[in-house]
């Protein structure tokens, strides 16, 4: 007992070590998290009124990035797949900083969703057990329980694919195999459950259309995968670990028909409400060409959709796919485009025209910014640290017994 | 209480947001055990009697100190064979929003930020209404009402039978009761809007801020699960005036009784005597977006 506390301190204390970068990163990161935290408090002191967010519009900034981020979340599944049920090696080898992004990406998820409730002293009302849980009726219910199942269960494989490397030993996939397994359907579920979320609500036609779910998981495997390229190339710069191009290139190409499925998706969304031309036309209208004169969206949603299509002919071509430097662009194209259209482009729509047919143009506050920021900063720290901690073991740098003929061990 | 705020933050904020900021909502080191019994006051159903009446004697001193007058918190049940509905004459409502009014200084809604728990919807003649409220004018401002060439419909909750609000309610916080009138536990409510969202009639209100109410226009007349003095950050909503209706004998909610022109109804739906199962019974009614089989006990028509 003793001595697993012992090597579970010197795994963290990896944290303490690092260049000038690593220091000026963190603290950097910390700067931003504490300046989001001192917004925080401002917010709790004077009320959900230092956002923008009211009657009409009543959720905002905040719901939208927590839906993108269950959908980060929700990818890194695309890397277990080929990993384990294909025994893909190159992808095997790096599944592990999939699953801590994961980890990071639903602790923010789970912020989001706190910072943005009326009585954060009343958490312990939706525990299960000690509170009050409407389940099975409210998804919200489910959704509480989803998203710390997926947190759960990556935390698990994780730290336990760690503990085993740090000491020497080959993880037992006897054992672990089954939780990746679970792990699959979880991450589709997590996205699932927090589509029906809108899509229950028959009172938001936006969000009341069989299509949602779907192009929700379409859309979580576009830009989660491409973050994931994006780190993995920084991490292989960074630290000793190699990680094969074949890999990446392979994510690349799962990203190439993730992002064609999410388009034909649109498309068959825009073909549905614009032809048909229903009174629920509106939020389309709205957020493509504007409603009754206001159109703070859509240049927004354009730029998505150019980003998007962009990006599509990018990771179709294999040339451009294989090349790191215009994927990397496809990369970011297609992040921001998702995080645009299922952020903001998802949330707000389903509030304009109000159920009273009342239009009320939203835009994040001040405030909501800094908080976001403070979120997104705080995230990225824990990922970092996670990263930190995980890095020397999985390059076999940090060992807690030495294989053979070592010393001092009790 | 500022300084000890920040002092708290600098300290924690390595810990993370979360930890942190759980720590700051709570009352640390207070040593009023009232604040401490609001934190775990349980949620109202589950309450027994003497629970019952320890929480209203609390919250009865809150509201004396906060408004320095004596406030009534009642706890009526739903008496048995009553189902509230309400009954709007849309061809005699001139728009004049006494309603609104008279319902917010009833109901103790804040004054500021000002919250309403009515919506009068102003059209032109001719205009889209019923199921497609987009050509609705809410914020309308004309010297004189009615106006020429326009009608008017006032829109609150319509305490469905089905009520979507009910059923997303993460925690239960919202529920409808016997008599048919939907309501929410300002102690349990958690602030996600989730029921907000799910309402297709706009009639919930939140607390974006703490509700200010000036102490002398504070109705001392209350009930836990109507019209008490609410908290920043919980959902608050129309209740048939319940601190009102559920009497024996009852009275009417205040925006019937306020009406100048006689354009609002309400009554016992299991009466078969009931002034609302006469205009049931004689007049062509509709109910809001039928559509969403939300079954509202809240019907429009027109007497004339």
């Amino acid at each position: 007992m003793f001595q697993l506390a012992k090597n579970f301190f010197v795994f963290l204390s990896q944290v303490t070590k690092g260049n000038k970068y690593y220091f000026a990163w963190i603290g950097f990161l910390s700067l931003l998290v504490l300046l989001g935290l001192i917004t925080y408090i401002k917010q709790l002191d004077n009320g959900l009124i230092v956002t923008n967010m009211r009657d009409q519009v009543s959720w905002g900034f905040y719901i939208s990035n927590f839906t993108y981020l269950v959908g980060v979340a929700a990818a890194a599944v695309l890397l277990v797949v080929p990993a384990y049920l294909y025994n893909f090696k190159p992808i095997k080898e790096i599944v592990l900083f999939g699953e801590l992004l994961a980890v990071s990406a639903i602790t923010m998820c789970i912020l989001f969703v706190v910072i943005d409730m009326g009585r954060i002293d009343r958490l312990w009302h939706v525990m299960p057990f000690i509170g009050n849980m409407n389940f099975p009726s409210s998804l919200l219910a489910w959704d509480i329980i989803v998203l710390n199942g997926y947190l759960a269960i990556n935390l698990t494989i994780s730290f336990y694919a760690l503990y085993k490397m740090a000491n020497s030993k080959e993880y037992n996939l006897q054992i672990i195999k089954p939780l990746i397994l679970l792990s699959i359907p979880w991450a589709v579920s997590i996205h699932t459950v927090t589509a029906f979320l809108y899509n229950g609500l028959a009172s938001r036609p936006f969000w009341n259309a069989s299509i949602l779910a779907p192009r929700f998981l379409t859309s979580a495997f576009c830009a989660g995968p491409a973050i994931m390229i994006i780190i993995f190339q920084i991490i292989r710069k960074v630290s000793k670990i190699e990680i094969e191009n074949k890999a990446i290139f392979k994510i690349a190409e799962l990203v190439a028909y993730a992002i064609g499925i999410n388009l034909f998706l649109l498309a068959a969304e825009f073909f549905k409400e614009f032809y048909s031309g229903s009174v629920h036309l509106a939020p389309m209208e709205y957020l493509y060409f504007g409603l009754h004169h206001h159109n703070n969206l859509v240049p927004w949603m354009w730029t998505a959709m150019i980003f998007n299509i962009t990006a599509f002919l990018i990771f179709l071509r294999p040339q451009t796919r294989e090349n790191l430097f215009t994927l990397n662009i496809g990369c970011v194209l297609v992040m921001t485009g998702i995080y645009i259209e299922k952020g903001m482009g998802l949330v707000i729509p389903g509030f304009i025209p109000g159920t009273l047919g009342e239009i009320y143009e939203y835009g994040p506050s001040f405030n909501e910014k800094m908080i976001t920021i403070g979120v997104w900063a705080f995230g990225a720290l824990i990922y970092t640290l996670l990263l930190k901690c995980a890095i020397p073991v999985y390059t076999g740098e940090l060992r807690f017994y030495k294989p053979e003929g070592s010393v001092g061990n009790q | 209480m500022k300084s000890k705020k920040d002092k708290l933050t600098r300290r924690n904020f390595l810990k993370g947001a979360a930890a942190g900021t759980a720590t700051l909502a709570l009352p640390v080191g207070t040593s009023d055990a009232s604040v401490w019994e609001a934190f775990f006051q349980k949620h109202f159903r589950e309450l027994n009697k003497d629970e019952v009446a320890d929480v209203i004697k609390r919250l009865e001193e809150e509201y004396k100190e906060k408004y320095k007058k004596d406030v009534k918190v009642k706890t009526t049940d739903a008496q048995p064979g009553v189902l509230f509905s309400y009954g709007l004459d849309l061809s005699r409502c001139i728009g004049c929003r006494r309603c609104v009014y008279a319902c917010a200084r009833e109901n103790n809604q804040s004054r500021d930020p000002q919250i309403h728990w009515i919506s009068v919807l102003r059209f032109e003649q001719g205009e889209k209404f019923v199921s497609n409220l987009e050509e609705a004018d809410k914020y309308y401002y004309p010297e004189k009402v009615p106006e020429d060439g326009h009608f008017y419909m006032p829109i609150a909750c319509q305490q469905c039978e089905n009520p979507p609000c009910v059923k997303v309610c993460p925690t239960k916080a919202t529920w409808k009761e016997p008599d048919g009138i939907v309501v929410v536990d300002y102690n349990w409510c958690i602030g996600c809007r989730f029921c907000m969202a799910a309402c297709p009639y706009g009639a919930r209100r939140f607390n974006w801020a703490a509700p200010q109410i000036a102490k002398e226009e504070v109705n001392p007349d209350t009930h836990y699960l109507g019209n008490r003095p609410r908290y920043k950050g919980v959902v608050e909503k129309c209740t048939f005036c319940i601190q009102r209706t559920r009497g024996n004998p009852g009275r009417y909610p205040a925006c019937v009784e306020v009406c100048p022109v006689g354009a609002r109804k309400f009554g016992n739906l299991l009466d078969p005597e009931s002034e609302i199962r006469y205009c049931l019974e004689h007049k062509r009614v509709f109910r809001l977006k039928e559509e969403l089989n939300t079954a509202p006990k809240f019907y429009y028509f027109f007497a004339t």
